[in-house]
């Protein structure tokens, strides 16, 4: 019998993390072929009522490592606390969800036990020698690899495995365990908390993304888009240019060097394509493209196409809502 | 302050990327080179707070002698120092190229003193592999944190800021000598001007041979992967196709009850 799966599973306010439930779901597969265990690790404060709701998922135990400490988030402490556990199960591979985190955590522990580490895998194929397919340039290619190691140390890519859907199942075994902390691991922690903008509707959680590129032409003419916006509760984001030239804010930029999306609509206005784009927005379950040119890369990937200028077909789709709302 | 950065040469890809026949690399014929946007913030970064604070700036890079030029760009913007661990084409995995970098990092320190603080792009463009930051941290014992956009320093501590999760920011202080892995956003990066395209040509770069190891992941091929095929649906040209567009926000719900 293998050793178990481990996964990371980041959580928030009594919830699981939705990148956590995908890693789960890609434990679960692995784990299969392995003929081994999912088991969960949950780190921080509100770990063991998170644990328990895992079942749906899955997980058969669910490790708690429960210390004050731990109640800021502190990369090389989480690792610790996670290395803990692996040493107590022997595991045959520790997943972690491919968040900023997540990758994080994973990356310490590969540091400190000298494991290599493969960040954003697809898919795992255990053998001999572990087959994996992990992604590089965010997505636009992927590498065909091998993986070795006493355990094997991997993220899942966000939004290439769908999470099950969690349906109620008998509550997983929960463990509880000390974590051994060195003053070192403490030194680099959260201190200090902004929070976000208020209404201000998140593009990782938003049904709906605008997302506005170079044929917006303004940071003034994203009024546009944020008009409908606001009326079908979407979130506005925009393309690299869109960032670089100051129209919008960094942390609304949508691809490689921003966030990755997965809404159920994504609406592109006046955005082309470039791949370090579509690799941020194709998780989209839908893409409609508001664009002046049919043959712009953007509609190799999009479901759904207006061909025509953003400037008048925003307000008139803005106007058709509120028509029919009456 | 002595800030050191460390950046990747990379293929400039734009819209499509076209691999060699056998699959083992991008055709890079037609295509420039660069540093990904993370690391191009890192390095005005270290430009900024050596100007502010006075001390010395490098640049580092693992790559073919080629990557020269990626370390004369970081010199035409301000950067002062650069060192090319000078490989022959072939790929390092990250924990080859964190060693390679720790001991060249250990040599330089050894001659110049300490790097107040050491620099990374959050990930590599090309490999994505988002671990060599910590790696190397790790292995100097200094603090790292990853995901940062901005930096305050102060005496004997660096003040830093991410994104957290969910939204709004989180902020993290670390003592000195620290590393931090930089992202996209951190800055808005100048361009080189003319003389500073001249005096970083006449600079010296440091050169050392690195050694190679292999454990893995192991790449055996690249692949591009396959589109979805979903042939487009044209929903109309022009304002009149906005009655289509709400048809398809009704269908998923968007437009509430």
């Amino acid at each position: 019998m293998s050793g178990p799966v481990l996964v990371l599973v980041e959580h928030a306010a009594g919830e699981p993390d939705r990148l956590s439930l995908e890693a789960l779901a890609f434990a679960s597969s692995l784990a299969g072929s392995l003929g081994a265990d999912v088991e969960a690790v949950l780190v921080g404060p509100g770990s063991a009522g998170v644990a328990a709701s895992l079942g749906g998922h899955g997980v058969r135990t669910a490790h708690v490592v429960a210390d004050g400490r731990l109640d800021a988030y502190a990369p090389a402490a989480f690792a610790s606390a996670l290395g803990t556990v692996a040493e107590a199960r022997s595991p045959s591979a520790v997943v972690a969800p491919g968040s900023d985190r997540g990758t994080e955590v994973l990356a310490h522990l590969a540091a400190r036990t000298g494991l290599p580490m493969a960040a954003n895998v697809v898919s795992a194929e255990p053998g001999e020698s572990w087959r994996i397919v992990r992604q590089r340039w965010a997505g636009s290619l992927l590498e065909d690899a091998t993986l070795d190691a006493p355990i094997r140390l991997l993220t899942v890519a966000p939004h290439v495995v769908e999470a099950a859907d969690g349906a109620a199942v008998p509550a997983p075994e929960v463990v509880s365990h000390n974590a051994s902390l060195a003053e070192a691991d403490l030194v680099v922690r959260v201190t200090g908390r902004e929070a976000p903008e208020t209404g201000k509707i998140s593009l990782t959680d938003a049904k709906v993304v605008i997302g506005g590129g170079r044929g917006v032409g303004s940071a003034e003419q994203f009024a546009e888009l944020e008009e409908l916006a606001g009326l079908i509760g979407a979130a506005v984001g925009g393309s690299r240019v869109a960032t670089s030239l100051g129209w919008r804010p960094h942390s609304d930029q949508i691809g490689q060097t921003g966030l990755r999306i997965a809404p159920e609509l994504y609406i592109a206005c006046g955005i082309s394509g470039a791949i370090q784009h579509i690799v941020g927005c194709k998780a989209a379950k839908r893409i409609l493209a508001i664009n002046t040119d049919p043959d712009s890369p953007i509609m190799a990937v999009a479901d759904y196409a207006v061909i025509g200028d953003l400037h008048a077909v925003l307000p008139a789709i803005t106007a058709e809502v509120r028509r029919r709302r009456g | 302050m002595n800030v050191l950065i460390c950046v990747k040469r990379v293929p400039a890809t734009g819209g499509r990327i076209v691999l060699t026949p056998d699959g083992q690399e991008i055709d890079t014929r037609y295509l420039g080179f660069t540093i990904s946007p993370h690391e191009e913030c890192g390095v005005e970064e270290a430009v900024r707070i050596v100007e502010a604070a006075g001390g010395s700036s490098a640049v580092l890079t693992l790559g073919p002698a080629v990557a020269e030029e990626q370390l004369r760009d970081a010199m035409a913007i301000g950067i002062e120092r650069a060192i090319l661990l000078e490989t022959d084409g072939r790929e390092y995995d990250p924990i080859a190229t964190s060693a390679a970098i720790v001991s060249a990092i250990r040599n330089h320190e050894a001659a110049h003193g300490t790097f107040d603080l050491i620099l990374f792009g959050n990930e590599a463009a090309d490999t994505g592999d988002f671990q060599v930051g910590i790696r190397v941290a790790v292995a100097l014992g200094r603090p790292i944190v990853n995901g940062i956009k901005g930096i305050t320093m102060a005496d004997g501590s660096v003040t830093a800021r991410r994104e957290a999760p969910g939204g709004g920011w989180e902020t993290y202080a670390l003592p000195l000598p620290a590393v931090l892995g930089v992202k996209e956003g951190l800055n808005l990066p100048r361009y080189p001007s003319v003389p500073g395209r001249l005096r970083a040509k006449r600079k010296e770069v440091e050169r050392v041979a690195p050694s190679w190891s292999q454990t893995g992941p192991v790449k055996l091929g690249l692949r591009v992967p396959e589109q979805q095929g979903a042939q487009v649906e044209i929903l109309g040209r022009g304002p009149d196709a906005a009655p289509a567009v709400v048809d398809l926000l009704e269908r998923i719900g968007a437009l509430g009850s």
